[in-house]
């Protein structure tokens, strides 16, 4: 995408430079804000913990499933990472905490993942699928905490999905579990006209992107 | 998704705050109620700007209507609320958005509910229903500050003039003038009651606004009975600015 050369010129815009700094975090098409937008497509749901749990499912097969207070038990990771939006905000350095995709694999006792995509699934209906790949070697989250504060409803709580590197409707909230899926398919909002895919350097918001 | 050539063949102020650009787009494909498009501004250096608006017009209209809200510190709001002027162009795509969209075919009864400038998806949802579904009951809940806050004000009172099934309410937040006979106070559970359909009649509510005042309004219409799955929402801006 970047600068198309035939794009006209709004007469009088100026907008508001970033440094070169920020510039290179910001993919295009994006602009920085400290505030935390909340979106979601319906009412945020509100999970007691003791109803709460996560779980690995494989077709009809359920590879492992953890409680609340399993969950806490699991080994934690912090992350520092920038966030960017499909609407078009990113979010620098915001810090999460939970546990990562690798570790609640081996947790579950699975020396690799059964197949190459999930669909991650939450309460409320939503869905959105995702490479395998993309959620290994410590670069996903099942976050539990934003701020060092436990992560509040209208931001996904109890637990979402932190996947940064990707458009963050890739970052389910109230995420309940990851299905293992053969083949790629679409989630929600990609069925909707959204990319399969979402990575935000490559602008990649629409299908066709 | 390809970038359109726009250009602005009207503005019509809607607020102080606010206006309703009126675009020609080049080779626009029309869209379906509810959806929204990704505008992008071009700087004489190159410099670009991208940002989302909602659209306001009916789908079978020939000219594309936005309503764009000035947020005081932003970076392309205040141009187009401010420098634009007809003849101006930019750049946008679209439409976008598969969820939070009405077409006749969904049925009803219809109960939107806006905040703010929240009300532009609903008046193209309004308008469509004024042209292919008039029969449709329909109740719009609607929440500004102040008096001088409340967009679409003319357009809201003819679809309501002459059609028993569509009743408008409005709530003020801030601030009324002491005739005022509607609501004083954020949208609530209590109100919903009072003005909002009932869940026997199995409504479909679409509510659009800022953050809070969704995340409000949709717990509070599930708080009244409303199952989350025919509840449709569109939040924008700064997550603690409410209305």
């Amino acid at each position: 995408m970047g600068i198309d050369e035939t794009s006209p010129v709004s007469r009088g815009f100026v907008g508001r430079r970033r440094s070169p700094a920020q510039a290179e975090r910001v993919p295009p098409g994006q602009y920085v804000t400290s505030d935390f937008p909340v979106l979601s497509a319906g009412p945020t749901p509100h999970t007691p913990l003791e109803q709460w749990s996560f779980a690995l499912q494989h077709g009809t097969k359920r590879l492992a499933e953890w409680s609340w207070p399993q969950f806490q038990a699991l080994r934690r990771t912090l992350v520092t990472a920038d966030i960017h939006c499909v609407t078009k905000w990113s979010k620098l350095d915001t810090r999460w905490e939970g546990v990562t995709i690798d570790t609640l694999l081996e947790a579950a006792g699975l020396t690799a993942a059964p197949t190459s995509y999930v669909m991650a699934y939450s309460d409320g209906g939503y869905t959105t699928n995702l490479p395998m790949a993309d959620l290994l070697k410590g670069r996903a989250l099942v976050a539990t905490k934003f701020d060092d504060t436990p992560l509040p409803p209208a931001h996904g709580g109890p637990a979402r999905l932190v996947v940064p590197h990707l458009y963050f409707w890739k970052s389910a909230k109230w995420v309940r579990g990851l299905s293992f899926i053969a083949e790629d398919k679409p989630g929600f909002w990609e069925s909707l006209g959204y990319h399969m895919y979402g990575d935000p350097w490559k602008e990649q918001r629409y299908a066709g992107d | 998704m390809a970038w359109r050539a726009a250009e602005i063949v009207a503005v019509r102020d809607e607020a102080a705050h606010a206006r309703s650009l009126v675009l020609a787009v080049d080779g626009w494909q029309g869209h379906t109620a509810g959806q929204h498009v990704d505008v992008r501004l071009t700087a004489a250096d190159g410099y670009q700007a991208e940002r989302s608006y909602s659209i306001s017009s009916a789908p079978q209209a020939s000219q594309l209507e936005l309503l764009v809200d000035c947020v005081p510190d932003g970076e392309v709001s205040p141009y187009l609320t401010g420098e634009a002027r007809v003849g101006d162009r930019f750049e946008l795509r679209g439409p976008i958005g598969g969820y939070f969209v009405w077409t006749p075919e969904d049925g009803g009864p219809l109960q939107l509910i806006g905040g703010g400038s929240g009300i532009a998806p609903l008046a193209s949802i309004l308008a469509q229903r004024a042209v292919t579904a008039r029969c449709l009951p329909t109740r719009v809940l609607y929440s500004v500050r102040t008096p001088q806050d409340i967009m679409f004000k003319e357009r809201l009172e003819g679809w309501r003039r002459d059609d028993p099934v569509l009743t408008v309410s409005l709530t003020l937040t801030r601030s009324a003038p002491a005739d005022w006979t509607g609501y004083r106070r954020r949208i609530d559970a209590a109100m919903l009651r009072e003005v909002a359909f009932e869940t026997p009649d199995k409504p479909i509510a679409f509510v659009c606004g800022p953050t809070t005042m969704v995340e409000a309004a949709a717990d509070a219409l599930v708080s009244v009975g409303y199952p989350a799955e025919r509840i449709r929402t569109e939040r924008f801006g700064p997550s603690g600015e409410s209305i």
